[in-house]
């Protein structure tokens, strides 16, 4: 038996901490990861939880972040909990078995700590790793501080191995700006968090050699479609699932969470979209555009997989213009937060005057005083009943103004 | 370890691997399957990198496994297997094993292509981290399901289509890598080559069993002929396979603890190589005069080797 971790009521700890005893609370069986700046430490404090006999499980240290999720993939067909933990070009390196964990439908957890794409390389903090794995069919869940970081993660293995989801999922936090900034976070006891998530089940099990189990088959055009439709049907109706353990969560914690999180949205006319650390600088900034008389509330998806459409829509409904703010570059397109929220609004004939700004990438620091320009152009848009402000903006670009139209 | 008695007997071995499967006519890797999972009484779990293999036997919603199996992709048929056996080891420490009155044994296949090539970090990686597991390469030295393309295993003058022969080209460039002392230099307790076939099926199926009974990750390189790209007739499989045992083109020994070497057949009369290419239309045009150099070439390295694995052996370090 593992080793009981004496914690205090409240912990100072990063996000990287707060997640590494999320998983030692778990008790996962299987860990198999690579090491990567900013998720390093996770793989680090695991070692160590291991080193001090706090840990039952196996941790599997392998060659690269490939092999990391291809063990995973294999120890959680094989019937066990599972986890690991990675960021950027570990993800990059990660994304083809990504789609194979999913479409075998094993109940994976992994803590991603988000950071910029290469090249030019960069270890801070943004969303391109985060939207790179958007279609791989996993459920990606949202923390914006340590406390949430830890919250997140022992609600992701409930999630993920509900009998009803069945799917992998992501508990994604900012690099550095989460990962690595200490804060009070207040952990359950390990028996009570070990309770809350439960004892894992299993469901075809490869070591459950009386009854031989064929794991990743091949499909051609008779079956594929179906397969991946199933998927998809199980990720899109995860919701319900989700939405029960966030309030068996709050009913242990006082803590709640929300599919859509919002600040000050109820009186609002104007409102920001964003997700990750930035969602509480826009805090601070709405606070101050309020003094102002700009009414002004944020919303977040938790959950930027299963996207919950109609309740984005549901709240926006009396919006007169939106700033979707997407921490990944966009390549070409509009953010992914500006498509998924205008699509929201039109599917429930809903409208309001969008624009989008791309801010964060590489780690540039976005402060209450960038957002709260945000807030202004966006209520000039407002005002003018019309869109005056360019369609793409860049939030502290430095050399000469960035735009589109 | 499963004592291996005569080939009635062994081969009336409930199958774990069925038939009906896709595997061409005359493939040998279904022969070398076969005597692998039947090679030991322990329950299996195995997996399978994506090839030949892979798509010839688990077309949804069949499956040729009568044991739990896993193919995940190209070049992660070992990853995948260590994580099982980390589940196994996990679960087995935790009281919480699936059938505790049965020992499970985890097994690899991959190609050529998904073991020396692309496979071949997480081949690697499995192995230093010492895994309890047994990974089989069939060999069949190219890229055969996606039509023949070569592969660091293909033999030098070997014509595939993207070695192809042509009107300045003998084909393949370069020699087949030495995946075998590759993986012994790993320090695996047991690796070893064989073949399929009715001469050898005893030497691989041995060789099968020793591995599964030693702890820790063990390494069977098995020479697959293909019908297909190799370009002989689908009856000729085993012939083929015995002549390259007869030639040395494809030596078969062993290597315990990473040094201690055993030839474990010795052919009376070493064959010439030409023996051993003339029956395969992937080298009918080294007997072109002007390629003649290149089977000069080819029978000097196998003569090398050969010297060199009977000096190993007799060294006994």
């Amino acid at each position: 038996m593992a080793e009981k971790y004496q914690l205090k009521s409240k912990e100072v700890w990063d996000g990287n901490m707060a997640a590494s005893h999320a998983l030692r609370q778990a008790q996962v069986d299987v860990v198999a990861a690579y090491p990567i700046t900013p998720s390093t430490p996770i793989v680090q404090n695991y070692a160590q939880f291991l080193a001090d006999g706090y840990i039952d499980g196996e941790f599997v240290m392998v060659e690269s972040e490939h092999s990391a999720m291809s063990a995973c993939v294999g120890a959680a067909a094989a019937g066990g909990r599972v986890a690991t933990a990675t960021s950027s070009q570990g993800y990059a390196l990660m994304v083809e078995v990504l789609y194979q964990a999913s479409g075998m439908r094993l109940p994976i957890v992994m803590t991603v700590v988000n950071r910029a794409l290469a090249s030019p390389l960069n270890i801070h903090g943004d969303h391109g790793d985060l939207y790179l794995g958007r279609d791989a069919g996993w459920i990606h869940l949202i923390a914006n501080n340590p406390q949430e970081a830890y919250d997140i993660t022992l609600c992701a293995f409930k999630i993920a191995e509900d009998q009803r989801v069945r799917l992998p999922v992501t508990t994604n936090q900012d690099g550095f700006l989460v990962s690595h900034t200490a804060q009070v976070v207040e952990p359950l006891q390990d028996e009570d968090a070990y309770k809350f998530i439960g004892e894992y089940k299993s469901l075809n099990p490869m070591l459950d050699t009386k009854n031989p189990q064929t794991y990743g088959a091949q499909t051609e055009e008779e079956w594929h479609f179906e397969f991946k439709a199933t998927q998809h049907k199980a990720l899109m109706e995860s919701t319900s699932v989700i939405d029960e353990v966030f309030a068996a969560y709050e009913k242990l914690t006082g803590r709640r969470y929300s599919r859509v999180e919002t600040y000050k949205l109820e009186d609002a006319e104007i409102a920001l979209v964003l997700m990750g650390s930035a969602y509480e600088t826009a805090m601070v900034a709405v606070d101050k555009a309020r003094e102002e008389g700009i009414k002004v509330g944020l919303l977040m998806p938790r959950t930027f997989r299963p996207f919950p459409y109609n309740e984005v829509a549901e709240k926006l409904k009396n919006i007169k213009a939106i700033a979707a703010l997407d921490r990944s570059a966009p390549m070409g397109a509009m953010g992914a937060l500006f498509n998924e929220v205008s699509g929201a609004l039109l599917a429930n004939g809903q409208s309001a005057i969008m624009t989008n700004y791309i801010y964060g990438l590489g780690g540039r620091d976005t402060t209450a005083e960038h957002i709260l320009e945000v807030i202004k152009e966006t209520d000039k848009n407002k005002e003018a009943k019309k869109r005056v402000t360019d369609l793409q903006g860049f939030i502290n670009l430095r050399g000469p103004k960035l735009s589109f139209n | 370890m499963k004592n291996i008695g005569n080939l009635k007997e062994f081969a009336c071995t409930p199958d774990r691997f069925q038939g009906g499967h896709r595997l061409c006519p005359g493939c040998a890797h279904g022969m070398i399957v076969r005597e692998v999972v039947n090679a030991t009484e322990d329950d299996l779990v195995i997996s399978t990198a994506t090839g030949c293999l892979e798509v010839c036997t688990a077309i949804y919603p069949y499956t040729s496994w009568d044991v739990s199996w896993l193919h995940i992709g190209f070049e992660n048929a070992a990853a995948g297997i260590s994580g099982a056996e980390a589940m196994y080891k996990a679960l087995s420490r935790k009281n919480r094993s699936y059938n505790e009155d049965k020992k499970v044994k985890f097994v690899a296949f991959g190609g050529d292509g998904g073991t020396y090539d692309i496979g071949f970090q997480s081949l690697s990686g499995a192995t230093e981290r010492g895994h309890d597991f047994l990974y089989v390469c069939l060999d069949n030295e190219g890229y055969m399901n996606t039509g023949g393309q070569r592969s660091s295993s293909t033999p030098i003058g070997a014509h595939t289509t993207t070695s192809p022969r042509g009107r300045v080209s003998y084909g393949e460039k370069n020699r087949k890598k030495d995946l075998t002392m590759i993986m012994a230099a790993h320090g695996c307790p047991y690796v070893a080559t064989a073949v399929p076939g009715s001469k050898h099926w005893k030497d691989l199926a041995q060789k099968a069993a020793k591995a599964l009974s030693t702890v820790g990750p063990t390494f069977i390189n098995a020479l697959s002929p293909c019908t297909t790209e190799w370009k002989f007739k689908p009856q000729d499989t085993v012939e083929i396979a015995d002549l390259a045992v007869e030639t040395c083109m494809f030596p078969l020994y062993e290597i315990e603890d990473g040094h201690k070497l055993t030839i474990t057949y010795k052919p009376k009369q070493k064959l010439p190589v030409e023996e051993y290419l003339s029956r395969q239309g992937r080298f009918s045009h080294l007997f072109k005069p002007e390629n003649s150099w290149v089977i000069e070439e080819i029978q000097k390295e196998v003569d090398r080797y050969w010297e060199y694995l009977q000096r190993k052996e007799e060294a006994g370090v």
